[in-house]
């Protein structure tokens, strides 16, 4: 079975919370593991995030997020009509960030990578930023690992 | 001051929220640096007792923190984080500027 929600919101620190909340909730009906329910929602949280903060700044736009459900592989699409990432491998090493002014901490990318299976982003300057992850459900550890 | 800050010497706890995220942060790193300023904190203990969910912003907040203090020669302090925020100190490199306590 296939399974998709879409949701488009105002780039808003306020709809960062329930951006993650709405993703986790499309999943729960998989019996995910709070591990996996948690990775989730970080990486939700990093990609919406940045589009309120890196995308648009203080003069807002719109965030879309498409996620698809085929069996037990999640796919999740965060998409932002913004600024645009100049170079997108520059922008993916940990801790880099053109924001240290806002104690952003440059980990965003890479909790999306450590986070989910997969990480793809595609962006053009002056155009928008697309976020792509996939994680497979189910397949988590019984027991969370200590390290 | 609410109970979320406690100044006990010359230390300040900071109970964090439940989720810590970009919006939760802002208000609790401007609140620190005020307590901070006034009240010539060396030390800053950071307390996870309630905290079930933190993206890179937290990160943010305690590396904030830690240059802060660390120019005077004080510490930052973490309790109470489960094994999952520990994860999150260690890959973002903190674990070297911060001390985990139970
Ligand atoms: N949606 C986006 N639009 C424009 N720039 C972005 C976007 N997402 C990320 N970036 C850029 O990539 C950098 C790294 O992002 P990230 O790893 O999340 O770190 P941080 O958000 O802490 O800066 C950001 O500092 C920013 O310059
Ligand atoms: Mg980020």
């Amino acid at each position: 079975m296939e399974n998709k929600i879409r949701i488009e919101m105002e780039a808003l620190p306020e709809n960062e919370g329930f951006a993650r909340v709405a993703v986790a909730a499309f999943i729960t009906y998989l019996n995910p593991t709070v591990e996996e329910i948690t990775d989730v929602k970080t990486a939700v949280s990093e990609a919406v995030t940045n589009a309120v903060i890196h995308a648009y700044g203080e003069k807002g736009g719109k965030i879309v997020i498409r996620c698809d459900l085929q069996g037990d592989l999640l796919h999740i699409e965060i998409e932002d009509a913004g600024k645009g990432i100049e170079n997108v491998e520059q922008a993916m090493v940990p801790l880099y960030t053109t924001r240290p002014d806002l104690e952003r901490s440059g980990m965003g990318f890479a909790f999306m990578e450590a986070f989910m299976d997969s990480l793809e982003v595609e962006s053009e300057t002056g155009k928008g930023t697309l976020v792509i992850m996939e994680k497979k459900l189910g397949s988590g550890p019984w027991i969370p690992d200590e390290e | 001051m609410n109970e979320t800050f406690q100044i006990i010497d010359h230390y300040l706890m900071i109970r964090l929220p439940e989720e810590i995220d970009h919006k939760s942060c802002r208000e609790i790193s401007r609140q620190a640096d005020h307590l901070m300023l006034d009240n010539r904190i060396e030390h800053v203990v950071f307390d996870f007792s309630d905290t079930k969910f933190m993206d890179s912003s937290g990160v943010g907040v305690l590396a904030g923190r830690y240059r802060k203090v660390s120019c005077f020669g004080g510490k930052v302090y973490v309790i109470h984080a489960d094994s999952r925020m520990k994860r999150i100190l260690r890959m973002s490199g903190l674990s070297k500027m911060i001390e985990f306590m139970e």
